[in-house]
C-alpha cells in the first residue's frame, strides 16, 4: 500500500490484504540499502495466515520517497509515525541486520508484542574499507555486500528459489538505489550506540535468528546483546550465511511461526 | 580499492547452481526426471502454492535439474535468474508474452534469425502485436521507430547471418531514455565473448541449443533477466505493475522488485504457455557449459584460420566476419567483442547459386545441416533453408545473396576444416 507520512510518500507491501483491526500487526524492517521484498516468501505467509503485514520500505529505499533517515532511533521513530497512520499499535517487529536494530530500538523507544532480530549483531561496527567505499558510492561497496552478505558456499550452491541467482538479485537491488542511501544505512549501523541501554527498556520476548556461516553479523557479536535482553532465545541456521531469509527462507519463516505463534 | 573477489567464470561454469546432491552426494548434477513433488501436509503444499515457502511443485513450473541451469546461466551473464525453456524460441515468445499485450508494439532489427523473423513479422501480428524492423547500424531508426505502444527493442549480438555487431551501449541508451528494455538474442556470442548486461541490455536469451549445448544434441533455451529495469516507474508494464488476476491480484512489481519480470513469466508463462525444458534437456546443457570457456576460444581460434584461407580464395567473392578490416562493424567489434567475434560467419561464393549447390555437396567433413554452434563444423545455404520464407526484399536487407553460404566452425583439426574447404571450392568452380 502506498501513502504519505510527513508529506513524504511511503510504501509497505500488506500481501494483498486490507488492514483489519481485528487482527495482530506484524511490521517486518529490512537492512542496509535493501527493501520490502527481501522477506517476500516469509512476509506473504502471515499475510495469509491471519496477520495484518506491514512490509515498510525504509524512506530512499525500494518504493518509499527520501532522503533516508540518518540515525537508527530516527528511523524507528518513523516507523511509528508510519504505524501511527494506519493506526497499528504495539506491533510485532521482525528485522534483519539494520532492520534488527531498529526493531530493538522501535520496542525499547514505542513497546512491542515480540522483536525477532535476524542476523544481528551489537556493536555493528562496519568496516573502514566499507564504509570509506560506500561514502564514495564506489561499486566495491555493492560487491561487498553481496560477497558478505551470504555464506561462502552460496555462489557455488543452489539457491532454494529456484532459478534465481542471489548474487545477481542483491547486486540489482543495490544498483536501484541514490547514491549515498547504503552510506547512511552502513553509517548508521556503525554509529548506532545505544543497544544496552535500550536492551535493557525492552520488555518483550526476543528471537534471535542467526546464520551460522554469517561474516558479517557472526553469532558470537550477539551473545552481548542476548543477555542483556531479559527474555530472549536464539536459532542458528548452520549452514546461512547474514541473507537468511534467502538462503534459508523455509527454516526461518519456520522459527518465526514458532517464535510468533 | 580492491574488494572481495568474485567466483571467475570458469569456476562458475562448473559449479553455480548446484551443490552435491544432499540425498546422494552425487557430484554431478542428478537427473530429476520427475513431474511433481511429495508435499509434506496440506499447510506445506498450500504454501508452495501460494508463493510462501521456496521449492518445486510441478516440473513445468519448476525442476531442481532445470533450476541447477538456470541459476548457473543467470550466474555467468550476471542476472538476478533465468529460465529455462524448450527452445530458443520458446525464449524470445516467454519474454515478449510477460511483457505486453494486443495492441502493443516492438522495434526490431532486421538482421534476426529467420525463425525470430517469422515471429515477430507474421505470428505475433495475429495477435496483434506489431513489429517495425530496422537497419540495426542506424540509430535515427531505432528512435524514430519508437510509438507510445511500444513495448520492447530487440536485436541479436551478432546479427544472423551478416553478423552486425548491435551497438548495445547506444541502443541501450535510445532504450532507457525511451522508458523501454532491451532484449538481446546472445546465442552467437555467449556470455564467454560478450556479457550484454555489463553493456546495457536489459534481458537477454539463448537458443542454448547451439554454443551453450555446444553439442547438437538438444533444442533448449534461455531467459535472463539483469533486474535493473524499473517496471514500476516506466509505467508502460501493466503485465508486472498491476493486479493480476490470475494469481490472487498479484502485483509483480511490488511483490518482488528485482525479480517481477521472471516472476511473471515463470507463474503465468510457463504455467499457461506451458513450453518448459525437460531436466534431461537441462542436464546435456549443463554437460557442455561446463566447457563452455574451453570450447569457445578454440571456436574462435579455428574460425580465424579458416576466414584467413577463404579471404584469399579466388573462389570467393567475400567473407563477412567483423573481425575483417572491411566489416561494417570492425571497429565496433574490436569494443565489445574484444576475446573473439564468434565461430559462425558467412561467405559469397563465385558463381551464385550453382557452385553453391556444387560446394555443398563437395564438402566432406561439414555437415550440411540447419543448426549452428555444434562440437562439429556445420555448413548451409540460408537463402534456401534458414531464411526461404523471407522476401528478396528482406533477404537484401539482411544481406543475403544467392550465392551466400554460412559456416559454423567446430573443434576439429582447423587443418582438415581448410583442406575440406579447398577441395569443395575446387570443384565448385573449376
Amino acid at each position: 500500500m502506498n501513502f504519505r507520512v510527513e508529506g513524504k510518500s511511503v510504501f509497505a507491501y500488506t500481501a494483498a490484504h486490507e488492514l483489519d483491526p481485528k487482527k495482530p500487526a506484524l511490521v517486518f524492517v529490512h537492512g542496509a540499502g535493501l527493501d520490502h521484498s527481501l522477506f517476500g516468501l516469509q512476509s506473504r505467509y502471515f499475510g495469509y495466515h491471519g496477520w495484518n503485514v506491514l512490509a515498510l520500505d525504509l524512506p530512499g529505499h525500494g518504493r518509499s520517497g527520501g532522503p533516508p533517515v540518518p540515525t537508527i532511533e530516527g528511523t524507528a521513530d518513523w516507523v511509528l509515525e508510519v504505524l501511527k497512520h494506519v493506526k497499528i499499535q504495539k506491533p510485532s517487529v521482525v528485522g534483519h541486520s539494520m532492520g534488527s536494530l531498529i526493531a530493538l530500538e522501535y520496542a525499547a523507544r514505542h513497546g512491542a508484542e515480540r522483536i525477532a532480530l535476524i542476523g544481528t549483531a551489537y556493536p555493528m561496527k562496519v568496516s573502514e574499507a566499507f564504509l570509506e567505499a560506500a561514502r564514495r558510492n564506489e561499486h566495491t561497496a555493492f560487491d561487498m555486500e553481496t560477497i558478505w552478505g551470504h555464506a561462502a558456499q552460496v555462489p557455488l550452491g543452489g539457491n532454494p528459489n529456484p532459478g534465481m541467482w542471489m548474487y545477481g538479485d542483491t547486486l540489482a537491488r543495490l544498483r536501484r538505489l541514490a547514491p549515498g542511501v547504503l552510506y547512511n544505512d552502513l553509517k548508521a549501523c556503525n554509529d548506532y550506540a545505544a543497544g544496552f541501554e535500550s536492551a535493557a527498556q525492552v520488555k518483550c520476548p526476543a528471537l534471535f535468528i542467526l546464520g551460522g556461516r554469517d561474516v558479517m553479523t557472526p553469532p558470537k557479536a550477539s551473545q552481548s546483546l542476548s543477555q542483556a535482553l531479559k527474555n530472549s532465545k536464539t536459532v542458528i541456521l548452520e549452514s546461512s550465511g547474514h541473507s537468511l531469509m534467502a538462503e534459508a527462507p523455509d527454516a526461518t519463516l519456520d522459527a518465526l511461526i514458532q517464535f510468533l505463534a | 580499492m580492491a574488494g572481495p573477489k568474485y567466483p571467475g567464470f570458469d569456476t562458475l561454469a562448473l559449479h553455480a547452481g548446484q551443490s552435491p546432491d544432499p540425498a546422494t552426494g552425487s557430484r554431478a548434477v542428478p537427473i530429476y526426471q520427475t513431474t511433481s513433488y511429495v508435499f509434506r501436509d496440506t499447510e506445506h503444499a498450500a504454501s508452495l502454492f501460494n508463493m510462501e515457502r521456496a521449492g518445486h511443485v510441478y516440473s513445468r513450473i519448476s525442476n531442481p535439474t532445470v533450476a541447477v541451469l538456470e541459476e548457473r546461466v543467470a550466474a555467468l551473464e550476471g542476472g538476478v535468474g533465468a529460465i529455462a525453456t524448450a527452445s530458443g524460441q520458446a525464449a524470445l515468445h516467454l519474454a515478449i508474452a510477460t511483457l505486453m499485450d494486443a495492441g502493443s508494439h516492438i522495434v526490431a532489427s532486421t538482421a534476426l534469425y529467420g525463425g525470430s523473423h517469422n515471429l515477430l513479422a507474421y505470428t505475433l501480428k495475429r495477435f496483434g502485436i506489431e513489429t517495425t524492423f530496422i537497419n540495426p547500424r542506424n540509430l535515427d531508426e531505432w528512435k524514430r521507430a519508437i510509438r507510445p505502444q511500444t513495448r520492447l527493442l530487440f536485436g541479436e549480438t551478432l546479427g544472423n547471418p551478416g553478423l552486425d555487431v548491435l551497438d548495445i551501449p547506444s541502443v541501450a541508451a535510445i532504450a532507457r531514455e525511451a522508458r523501454l528494455p532491451l532484449l538481446v538474442d546472445s546465442t552467437f556470442t555467449t556470455p564467454y565473448l560478450m556479457k550484454p548486461f555489463e553493456l546495457g541490455a536489459d534481458l537477454l536469451y539463448h537458443s542454448a541449443t547451439k554454443f551453450l549445448g555446444g553439442h547438437g544434441v538438444a533444442i533448449a533455451g534461455v531467459l535472463v533477466d539483469s533486474g535493473r529495469f524499473d517496471w514500476e516507474a516506466s509505467g508502460k508494464f501493466a503485465t508486472l505493475s498491476a493486479p493480476y488476476q490470475g494469481f490472487h491480484n498479484m502485483d509483480f512489481e511490488e511483490e518482488s522488485g528485482t525479480r517481477a519480470f521472471l516472476l511473471r513469466a515463470r507463474r503465468e508463462g510457463l504455467r499457461d504457455f506451458g513450453a518448459c525444458m525437460a531436466p534431461m534437456t537441462a542436464f546435456l546443457i549443463l554437460q557442455g557449459i561446463e566447457t563452455l570457456h574451453l570450447r569457445m576460444p578454440r571456436h574462435v581460434e579455428s574460425t580465424r584460420k579458416v576466414v584467413n584461407f577463404l579471404s584469399s580464395h579466388p573462389g570467393v567473392v567475400k567473407v563477412i566476419y567483423p573481425e575483417l578490416p572491411d566489416h561494417p562493424d570492425h571497429a565496433l567489434a574490436s569494443k565489445l567483442l574484444p576475446h573473439g567475434c564468434g565461430a559462425v560467419f558467412c561467405f559469397e561464393i563465385k558463381g551464385g547459386r550453382a557452385s553453391g549447390k556444387t560446394f555443398i555437396e563437395s564438402l566432406r567433413v561439414f555437415s550440411h545441416l540447419a543448426n549452428v554452434g555444434d562440437a562439429k563444423s556445420l555448413v548451409i545455404h540460408p537463402a534456401t533453408t534458414t531464411h526461404y520464407r523471407m522476401s528478396d526484399e528482406d533477404l537484401k536487407r539482411a544481406g543475403i545473396t544467392a550465392g551466400t553460404v554460412r559456416l559454423s566452425i567446430g573443434l576439429e583439426d582447423p587443418e582438415d576444416l581448410i583442406g575440406d574447404l579447398d577441395r569443395a571450392l575446387k570443384a565448385a568452380v573449376k
